[in-house]
């Protein structure tokens, strides 16, 4: 039983701004080492309720719990340590270089990064030790989210929450980024809850995928049994995207192939 | 214009306590608007209110908010004590800091407005508590633009300190103000030259440490900051050398005789082994309150000036009755001793220039009274709000066409060139001479004489050296004399003579 003890839970959380309800009762609980990603179109509530979890937003109603404390009984400086964040803007502090803006929340936790754990954390993410002395402005997209994962792990968290991770990057080095972070999830044993649009990303890196659906959980499925025709209208919507154009590429293919 | 250049050198002690006053104020104003601005971006209400309030106050012109800081002084020394300053440095820093306060805080508010949302979001990711997330993120990433609205502070603030020798502050507005005063040009532009000099200077300095925040220069930054420091510094140490004791203040208002008078005086107490500090161009409201709190030391006043102003009398029981009854209250009310009287008197009269005054058949102000609907009067910016214009105008009924204010300087060229056709003249003015007026008779005796009386403050009215070395003053200086020096000064050809040559003339003509 302790073994499932989840690290995780959404108690009946509701989120409303105004009139607007982003959130309208989500219950769930996430198992620790698990890789969630959690689907849905634009407006579907999906980022308020990570953000929820590291206390950036208040529920209106309900409980979050985190390794069974409820969130907003915690410090949310303390908290937020403890929880790594990717945000889609990558969010770097542009007056500090590389190797500042990793060790920031150590930093703030009155710890100083010895340069030796500073090059381990840009190997993590396949960045040169060199990089450490670059100002943010001098970086590409994808080395600026490279150094943004490892910010976020520079602490060592329990959790690791990522908020359209990959959003604004190119398709190449998005495919990259995706594949680096679901490796170092099982290399350092982390809990990863990812927000994406893109459902053939949750399909391809999660092991179990949320969908989301004006501001309720409508889908929670293993990526195989989504692709298996589970989870209702609104889920197989979202997967009928991909495997179009997979079959369309495949299609492609074949009729290249028999031309030749 | 040569002598703009021997003029320049010799605004040293100005210009030192011209950049300490500015940079107080701007300093002041950084400790008040920093915070405000801190609270303002968390609160959109007080950033209103805080806006809202530092607007207003720009609309105030500096001159009237130089000048509310010593009534509103005064009042508090009922809190404070009789040791609070309501002239000089502290009024003229109020009212500097609050003028300073709006470039800062709006471009503060804005640096802040527009911080990139990501990156405040990033700092709250993280794990940054409010405090943190202020001085590691928000103030290093506004501090370029916070900078920028300093900047802006410290021109507005180098100019408009030049106002502040109106109340009292030695600053680079004194050669300004004794230039326009004297129509002394050279001087005008010489202290115009310097503040702008000065305020160049500023801007350039604190453009590079804006630069050198932007590029994230730390030898710029600090190279740029210290250069500013030392300025400063080198300010203060020159003020601090010139005043190792208290000196003889000794005031004038904002016309020529004043100016004169105050340099004859100064004159006999260094002859008397005395140090002596003019403060020039003072307000004339302020002058009286300045010596009765020992803030100023000497001045010269005139008998219808304080029996209306500061005894609150309408009635005119006659010119020796006036004198004694000042005299006694001075003493009584305030400790002021009124030394005596200097022998002539600077009235308030009605002048015309004579080709006018023929035309329209005037020689009195009853003769007036019949045209006065088709004339223009010009006064100096307080006359038509004082008791001696209501006086006037109830006990003859004068109506005018109109009626407009003019600097004393300019009340004559005005009837020169018929802006005005009545001017409310002074009796000790040269330029009646000079510019042959006629003065119009008083029948009914409705104006209030103006003797010239020398006041001592409370802290020297005792000082046997001080009264000995003035009191050859007495009753020395006559209406001729007097005009013939206020001539002197006020004219515009090759004979215009400094206050000082022409003060030294006519200790000569008194026989002093």
């Amino acid at each position: 039983m302790n073994a499932a003890a989840p690290i995780l839970l959404f108690d009946r959380v509701i989120c409303r701004f105004g009139d607007i309800t982003a959130v309208g009762g989500v219950t769930c609980d996430i198992a620790p080492g698990s890789f969630v990603a959690l689907v849905g179109a634009s407006g579907s509530g999906k980022s308020t309720l990570l953000k929820t979890v590291n206390t950036l937003v208040a529920p209106t109603a309900g409980r979050v719990l985190f390794g069974g404390e409820d969130v907003s009984a915690l410090n949310p400086a303390r908290l937020r340590r403890r929880v790594g964040y990717v945000f889609q803007g990558v969010g770097l502090f542009p007056h500090f270089p590389v190797a500042e803006n990793i060790a920031i929340g150590p930093r703030l936790a009155g710890e100083t990064l010895p340069p030796a754990r500073i090059a381990e954390l840009l190997a993590l993410v396949e960045l040169e030790p060199g990089m450490a002395t670059r100002m943010p402005d001098e970086l590409s997209g994808g080395q600026r989210q490279r150094v943004g994962v490892a910010r976020a792990l520079a602490g060592g968290p329990e959790l690791l929450l990522m908020d359209e991770p990959f959003g604004a990057l190119d398709p190449v080095t998005r495919a990259a980024l995706g594949a680096k972070v679901r490796e170092l999830h099982a290399a350092l044993g982390l809990t990863t809850v990812m927000v994406t649009h893109d459902m053939a990303e949750a399909l391809l890196l999660a092991d179990r995928v949320l969908v989301m659906d004006g501001g309720r959980i409508v889908a929670d499925e293993t990526p195989r049994a989504l692709l298996a025709g589970e989870g209702g209208g609104a889920a197989q919507g979202l997967v009928a995207v991909p495997r179009e154009q997979a079959e369309r590429l495949a299609a492609m293919e074949g009729l290249g192939e028999s031309r030749t | 214009m040569g002598d703009i250049w021997d003029i320049l050198p010799g605004l040293g002690d100005k210009l030192a306590a011209h950049v300490v006053l500015s940079a107080s104020a701007i300093g002041l104003a950084m400790l008040i608007a920093l915070p405000m601005a801190v609270w303002a971006s968390r609160s959109p209400v007080v950033a209103r209110i805080a806006l809202g309030l530092a607007s207003l106050v720009q609309t105030i012109p500096a001159l009237a908010l130089l000048a509310l800081f010593f009534p509103l002084l005064l009042s508090l020394r009922a809190v404070f004590g009789e040791g609070l300053p309501t002239l000089g440095f502290l009024p003229a820093l109020m009212a500097l800091t609050l003028y300073a306060l709006l470039p800062i805080l709006r471009n503060a508010v804005t640096a802040q407005a527009n911080l990139d949302p990501g990156v405040l979001e990033a700092a709250d990711g993280v794990g940054m508590t409010r405090w943190q997330k202020l001085t590691l993120v928000e103030a290093p990433l506004s501090a370029p633009f916070i900078m920028a609205g300093i900047r802006t502070a410290s021109v507005w603030t180098i100019g408009a300190a030049t106002l502040a020798t109106t109340i009292g502050q030695p600053s680079l507005g004194d050669p300004i103000f004794a230039g326009l005063q004297t129509q002394n040009w050279a001087l005008v532009l010489a202290g115009c030259l310097a503040s702008a000099g000065l305020a160049l200077a500023a801007d350039n300095l604190l453009w590079v440490i804006e630069v050198g925040l932007a590029k994230r220069s730390r030898t710029q930054t600090f190279g740029g900051m210290a250069v500013v420091m030392l300025g400063i510094l080198a300010a203060l140490w020159a003020q601090n050398a010139g005043s190792d004791e208290r000196r003889i203040v000794i005031a004038s208002k904002q016309f020529s005789e004043q100016y004169i008078l105050a340099q004859l005086i100064g004159a006999r107490l260094e002859a008397a082994g005395y140090a002596v500090e003019y403060r020039d161009g003072l307000g004339s409201a302020v002058v009286h309150s300045a010596v009765a709190s020992s803030a100023i030391d000497i001045s010269v006043d005139y008998t219808g000036t304080v029996w209306t102003n500061y005894l609150k009398r309408a009635d005119n029981p006659g010119r020796e009755v006036m004198y004694e009854t000042i005299r006694e209250w001075e003493w009584r009310s305030n400790g002021v001793k009124v030394l005596g009287r200097l022998g002539f008197e600077n009235a308030y009269a009605f002048a015309m220039r004579a080709d006018r005054a023929a035309e329209v058949g005037v020689t009195s102000l009853t003769d007036l009274v019949a045209v006065a609907p088709r004339l223009t009067v010009g006064g100096d910016p307080e006359f038509f709000e004082r008791p001696e214009w209501i006086a006037v105008r109830d006990a003859y009924g004068l109506r005018f066409a109109g009626s407009r204010n003019f600097a004393p300087t300019f009340m004559y060229n005005a009837l020169q060139s018929g802006e005005a056709d009545v001017i409310s003249a002074y009796t000790s003015d040269g330029r009646i001479a000079a510019d042959r007026l006629v003065v119009l008779a008083d029948p009914k005796g409705a104006l209030p004489s103006y003797d010239a009386m020398l006041m001592l403050s409370p802290r020297i009215a005792q000082d046997q050296g001080v009264i000995a070395a003035l009191t050859p003053l007495i009753g020395a200086i006559s209406v001729e004399a007097m005009r013939e020096a206020n001539l002197a000064v006020d004219r515009e050809d090759a004979a215009k003579m400094t206050p000082k040559a022409a003060a030294a003339q006519l200790a000569v003509k008194a026989g002093l």
